[in-house]
């Protein structure tokens, strides 16, 4: 059986997705990329292989989230994507008439808009962490409370307070101010809730038209009381789907099988990767005033590929098989 | 007195060339770099938008080489960068850095003014030398641009990535060196010639998107990350909303050249805006309706984050895109100086451009 492997190694989280010829999810795995990528990635794939017997065969890779570029060396990817287009597809193949998607994932938020299927506007975070996973993660570990429960409880409140979103820092020192002052913790987590919409729609969401029907992705989706907010200030439903947590890893697994179908064949290395050795180093090119950093990625020490330098020395000195998409 | 500048771009070529006409010593900062940022930011206000920090690094490392005189311009309107000569100057002074600061006030408030101001600094030549001056540095900063704008078209297109940025940079040092009108066009048109002589990938039709916004984040590649670079080797042809010889021709010698002229921009902003609101947020409604009505296929609009005249545009900016059906995204540039975040949203923004115009090539075959 034929099935496609989309894998998404974001700042916080790395997702494996391996999806049948239908788009069906067979099977999907979260791991935390602790900084480690590559070790992160072989990980995921050696859980894979004792999930997957001989009857699969992976026919396609896709790549995305900010170590898109790396994995893709690794495994030898079809494509690589950016992380808005892969969500994006993912939630119209789910939702086929969606137009627009909230996104928030560990360090990042964005909204998409689509129309007729196809994006038509997208708007990411810029400067500001308010709002997005690793808040709510500091937040729940503050308060004592697992992150899982941290929705549920916002779900319970009679009146939430008021929260001021617009800074994390300003949102800390006014919850622990309310709390000092003796507001129920409920109330305290939902006002939370909240302030930190109220944050996404002013700030990513600015100036954007949202229509629904709305997706609502993300790692942060699984927090009920995120939902609740959501639908509130929007004044009408948003869809939560089953695979939120995995999106962009899906999204990369349909844009491989694309792909692989228009060039009929796979770049894919083959589980075998997994006992290989993979090394980065990175040097600084004395060639001229840049002082580019260049980083150089190898298997079982022959190079692989190289990238960081802006005169392009370094990256054309290799046969040019993966540019950037 | 040795005397420095900020930077911002090619800025520094045709202003050094005026001020060694005059018989001045000039000594141009390091280009911008991680350490110029650092020296910037650990001596300005945290509040003050990226422009600010930046030229006090410059100076601050110009001060390391020798300087002792800046030349640094004024301005109006409601746009922080009036103000900056002056903050720096008191900068400056706390830190004990022993710089003399002459302010060039914009043309725009008085031009008597800014000559008088020129005529100081040119100690004591006539102004027949004056005028010379700026013809000179007039005709390098508009080869420079023609150069550019060669370079901006050939990028997509090279099949060696890199190459014609090579050839772009040696020019700009070269085009230092000489004086004289005729070597330096000639030079240009050399410079062009073996541009387009570069293998280059046949019927390739590249995407093409207009760069608008604040003027010293358009210029200024260390400050935008590159975006230009990073746009053309994802195979697309970039125009910019600003170049340095079109500003000169505007502000200095009031429009007499016939180049693009801002008076025509602004008309273009109507309805949306009908007036000024400090910095270039006119200029930046008025230059994506322009660009749409020239067919490009999108405009990215950058600023310093905090500029309130890109704020003002920014907001006014989403009626337009819908309006003229042209994809609008907002960059806004501090001190982060990691690329990956920018090429993610440019690469998802090409992506969108590129499906949009497959979309519109299917409903014209059907």
């Amino acid at each position: 059986m034929r099935v496609y492997l989309g894998i998404d190694v974001g700042s916080v989280s790395t997702n494996l997705v391996v999806m049948d010829e239908r788009r069906e999810i067979l099977h999907s795995l979260y791991l935390r990329t602790q900084g480690q990528p590559i070790r992160t990635v072989k990980q995921g794939l050696v859980k894979l292989q004792a999930l997957l017997d001989d009857r699969y065969e992976i026919s396609g890779v896709g790549t995305t989230g900010s170590a898109r570029n790396l994995t893709a060396v690794i495994v030898g990817a079809d494509t690589v994507k950016n992380e808005i287009t892969a969500h994006a597809v993912a939630a119209a193949h789910l939702v086929p008439d969606v137009q627009t998607v909230l996104e928030i994932g560990g360090q990042d938020s964005k909204i998409i808009i689509l129309r007729n299927g196809v994006i038509s506007d997208f708007a990411m975070n810029t400067v500001c962490a308010a709002g997005t996973g690793s808040f709510l993660d500091q937040q729940a570990a503050r308060l004592g409370i697992p992150v899982e429960e941290f929705g549920k409880l916002a779900l319970q409140a009679e009146n939430p307070v008021r929260i001021a979103g617009r800074c994390s820092v300003f949102a800390e020192s006014d919850m622990i101010h309310k709390q000092q002052m003796g507001h129920s913790l409920p109330d305290i987590i939902a006002g939370l809730c909240e302030a930190l919409v109220r944050n996404y729609l002013n700030n990513v969401g600015k100036g954007k038209e949202i229509l629904s029907p709305i997706v609502f992705q993300g790692g942060v989706a699984a927090n009920a009381g995120m939902r609740q907010a959501f639908s509130r200030a929007l004044g009408t439903e948003v869809i939560v789907p089953e695979h939120f947590g995995v999106m962009g890893a899906l999204g990369a697994a349909i844009l491989a099988q694309e792909t692989v179908r228009q060039k009929g064949n796979t770049n894919f290395r083959g589980m075998s990767l997994v006992d290989q050795e993979f090394t980065t180093r990175s040097f600084e090119c004395s060639g001229c005033a840049n002082a580019c950093e260049v980083i150089e990625i190898s298997m079982d020490g022959q190079p692989l590929a190289r990238w960081g330098d802006r005169c392009g020395k370094w990256e054309n000195s290799l046969s040019a098989s993966l540019k950037i998409s | 007195m040795p005397v420095t500048m900020p930077h911002m771009g090619h800025l520094y070529i045709p202003l050094k060339t005026m001020l060694e006409y005059v018989g001045l010593e000039v000594i141009v900062p390091p280009l911008c770099s991680k350490r110029t940022l650092s020296l910037g930011t650990q001596n300005s206000p945290e509040f003050a938008c990226l422009p600010l920090k930046i030229n006090l690094g410059n100076f601050l490392e110009a001060r390391e080489l020798g300087a002792d005189t800046i030349v640094m311009a004024g301005g109006l309107g409601p746009c922080r960068f009036g103000y900056y000569a002056q903050i720096q100057r008191e900068i400056l002074r706390d830190l004990g850095v022993d710089m003399k600061m002459v302010i060039l006030e914009p043309p725009d408030t008085s031009m008597r003014h800014l000559f008088e101001d020129i005529r100081l600094l040119a100690n004591g030549h006539s102004w027949f030398t004056i005028l010379q001056a700026i013809r000179v540095a007039w005709y390098k900063a508009r080869a420079i641009d023609l150069v550019e704008m060669k370079l901006q078209e050939i990028r997509p297109r090279e099949q060696q990535p890199g190459g014609a940025d090579k050839i772009f940079e040696r020019f700009l040092r070269d085009v230092e060196k000489v004086n004289q009108k005729s070597h330096i066009y000639q030079m240009a048109e050399d410079v062009i010639a073996e541009m387009e002589g570069l293998p280059q990938i046949e019927c390739y039709e590249p995407v093409r998107i207009a760069i608008v916004g604040e003027i010293y984040t358009v210029l200024e590649p260390f400050v935008n990350l590159n975006m230009e670079k990073h746009l053309g080797r994802m195979g697309v042809a970039v125009r910019r909303s600003i170049y340095l010889s079109e500003w000169i021709n505007d502000h200095i010698f009031k429009g007499i050249l016939p180049l693009k002229s801002n008076k025509v921009v602004r008309k273009l902003a109507r309805p949306y805006l009908n007036h000024f609101v400090g910095g270039h947020g006119w200029e930046t409604v008025g230059s994506t309706v322009e660009h749409a009505q020239l067919g490009f296929d999108g405009v990215i609009q950058v600023a310093p984050l905090t500029c309130m005249p890109e704020i003002v545009a920014q907001t006014i900016l989403p009626r337009v895109s819908n309006d003229k059906d042209i994809p609008v995204m907002t960059i806004y540039v501090d001190e982060q100086t990691g690329e990956a975040g920018l090429i993610t949203r440019l690469e998802a923004f090409v992506d969108l451009i590129k499906r949009k115009k497959q979309l519109k090539k299917e409903v014209m075959n059907t």
